[in-house]
């Protein structure tokens, strides 16, 4: 399927992007420590975002459902039940994968339009939902694990969350899984069904394959990586709120998506880091940043659809997956 | 849209029942009125050009904000004031919807998907821009006509039964133009078969420019008419565009029949559900509603099954 030395490229490539997050964080000062890690665990959103949306083409208005699934499934459980972090952390991804079916079965028998409009609908729902369930989830204020809920206790050492260093690495270490789990699934035969479907359904059917049950196995794979960080956001920076459910937390990984390139395993991560770097220094100047977000987006979908790293592929290096 | 006035105290009196569904009917058609005009231009554009509109919320808010500029400009003058914001706020609008249009719709060659990305970059764009020139506070707006309507139990503004009367108006004058003109006809035979259409020599490019540019200045028309019962707000817009989905889904996608009942059928219900549930659950059985709706019957409640 692909040559030896392309494979060799694409881990080198993977590997060395890793590795240089794992030395950055020796040499950053403290306030660009503490963004790249949001910006790393918000980044693996973004990537199990770009499994249902860059690989499969189906364009979720509604994924904040999903990272919020994984904030309250851990968020509440730590905080009501006093589950330790690890179970948490289970609970929130088991929340997500929960939702998942539920939605995969139900919003993946439409598709184009109405798949956008029936997932923004659902997730609607479900942010409404936390505002009616107020008395748990304190609603729009949120509530704030402190730092003895979140305390990791493996065998006989503790970790904990809210220290800046392993806060870091539990980021680092979610990403790279991640981001590893995602490269296996484009390099393997189930991710060239994925990309068949995507470019035409009927003829993956013809062909003989069951485009429901692959695009269900998708939108479950994308469910639980976006709960798994919406977990990790939770635990790691302590404080669950239902804004994370709102409309503006689902448009954000199809903007991180379309700018770092919709369809590339590397994409995600780099549109997360421009735009969080991009707002960053224009709040320096102006307040609305909004503008940008609405700027850059209108100008990507006309101007480069297929975001930095796609055109980059499309351009010079094909190897690039 | 708009909450009624009553305490929860004398809410399930029976003395108080028959006069207080009569106030629930009147304001339900007031929210049915301006649901109506929304959706309706939500559901032309989405109807003609397949194209469906996230920023429309947008477009009404901007029609409120402009009628609170037109009329403080003429602050002594309620009536003037409001009788320009009626003409110039819809036609900013409209010019602003076509600008939009040129410069990034047909540039995508009306594609659904990326359409909706787009018009999701407009609604952060005009939402933060409305912001920046006239402030996150709300605005209020003095109503042109001040005259009471006495009912035995009640007053009643007149202005809002105004509203209704001119909703109502400009519904059947739209249901004119699509029906009865040559404009109309155009605009039929597009969104029955645009290839068909351009090589009966219709300007379909201009079509789209001139239906996408309707939609938007209907919903300022609506939000013009709104704006002395509720307040202009920046933030004002998600509201009307939730709203105007439900009633387009609920409707059936593209049909204007449908759009018509069910806009009466949710704006009627829109206050009595939210009196005897909480409204967080009444909005909440809604949307998803509206999701089953598209999932199991996607030509809507009301609609017919398509072509």
């Amino acid at each position: 399927m692909i040559g030896r030395t392309e494979s060799t490229r694409v881990v080198g490539l993977h590997g060395a992007i890793l590795t240089a997050l794992f030395l950055l964080q020796f040499i950053l000062p403290a306030y660009h420590h503490g963004m790249l890690t949001r910006i790393m665990v918000l980044a693996t959103y973004a990537i199990g975002y770009n499994i249902l949306f860059g690989y499969t083409g189906l364009l979720s208005l509604g994924h904040a459902m999903f990272f919020a699934a994984g904030l309250y499934g851990a968020g509440l459980t730590v905080y009501h039940l006093a589950w330790p972090v690890l179970l948490g952390f289970v609970s929130g991804v088991l929340s997500g994968f929960i939702l998942a079916v539920m939605i995969g079965f139900l919003a993946l028998r439409t598709v184009g339009v109405a798949f956008m409009i029936v997932t923004m609908m659902f997730a609607q729902a479900f942010y409404l939902l936390t505002l009616y369930y107020a008395d748990y989830t304190r609603g729009d204020e949120g509530f704030v694990l402190t730092q003895n809920m979140r305390r990791l206790a493996l065998g006989e050492w503790t970790f904990n969350l809210a220290d800046p260093i392993i806060r870091y690495n539990a980021a680092l270490l979610l990403l790279s899984i991640c981001l590893i789990a995602c490269l296996l699934l484009v390099h393997s035969s189930r991710g060239r069904v994925l990309v068949a479907i995507r470019e035409n359904e009927e003829r993956a059917t013809m062909l003989g394959y069951n485009t429901f049950a692959n695009k269900l196995m998708a939108m479950l794979m994308s469910g639980m990586m976006c709960a798994a960080a919406g977990a990790a956001y939770g635990l790691l920076f302590g404080y669950v709120g239902s804004t994370f459910a709102s409309i503006h937390y689902s448009i954000s990984p199809l903007l991180w998506v379309l700018l770092g390139g919709a369809a590339t395993t590397l994409g995600p991560l780099l549109g997360t880091l421009c735009m969080f770097y991009l707002v960053d220094i224009s709040s320096g100047y102006t307040s609305a940043y909004l503008l940008f977000v609405g700027l850059i987006l209108v100008l990507l979908i006309v101007c480069f659809p297929k975001g930095i790293l796609g055109t980059i592929r499309e351009r010079r290096l094909t190897w690039l997956p | 849209m708009s909450r009624l006035a009553i305490t929860p105290r004398n809410r399930f009196s029976i003395m108080d029942f028959g006069p207080y569904l009569l106030l629930a009917s009147l304001e339900g058609l007031v929210t049915a009125a301006i649901l109506a005009l929304t959706a309706l231009g939500l559901s032309l554009v989405f109807g003609v050009m397949r194209v469906v509109n996230v920023a429309h919320g947008e477009f009404f808010m901007l029609g409120a904000m402009l009628t609170w500029a037109f009329t403080s400009l003429f602050l002594g003058y309620p009536v003037l004031g409001f009788a320009l914001a009626m003409i110039g706020s819809p036609l900013i609008v409209g010019i602003i919807a076509l600008v939009a249009e040129r410069l990034v719709l047909r540039r995508l060659h009306y594609d659904p998907e990326a359409t909706i990305v787009a018009t999701i970059g407009m609604l952060y764009i005009i939402q933060q821009l409305a912001l920046s020139f006239y402030g996150p506070e709300a605005r209020a707006v003095i109503a042109p006509v001040t005259f009471r309507i006495q009912f035995p139990w009640f007053g009643y503004a007149g202005y809002k039964l105004l509203v209704v009367g001119i909703s109502i108006f400009l519904l059947l004058a739209t249901w004119f133009v699509i029906t009865h003109t040559r404009v109309g006809l155009m605009m039929r035979a597009t969104q029955y078969d645009r290839e068909t259409a351009q090589a009966f020599s219709i300007p379909v490019d201009r079509v789209y420019a001139g239906v996408f540019a309707a939609g938007a200045m209907l919903a300022a028309i609506a939000a013009v008419l709104i704006v002395p019962i509720q307040q202009a707000h920046y933030l004002m817009g998600l509201d009307p565009l939730l709203l105007s989905f439900i009633v387009v889904i609920i409707g059936g996608l593209g049909s204007l029949k449908g759009t018509m009942l069910a806009a009466l059928f949710i704006g009627m219900s829109d206050g009595m559900i939210s009196v005897f549930f909480s409204p967080t659950l009444a909005k909440i059985l809604a949307t998803l509603l509206v999701a089953l709706v598209l999932v199991y019957r996607p030509q809507g409640l009301f609609g017919e099954v398509s072509r």
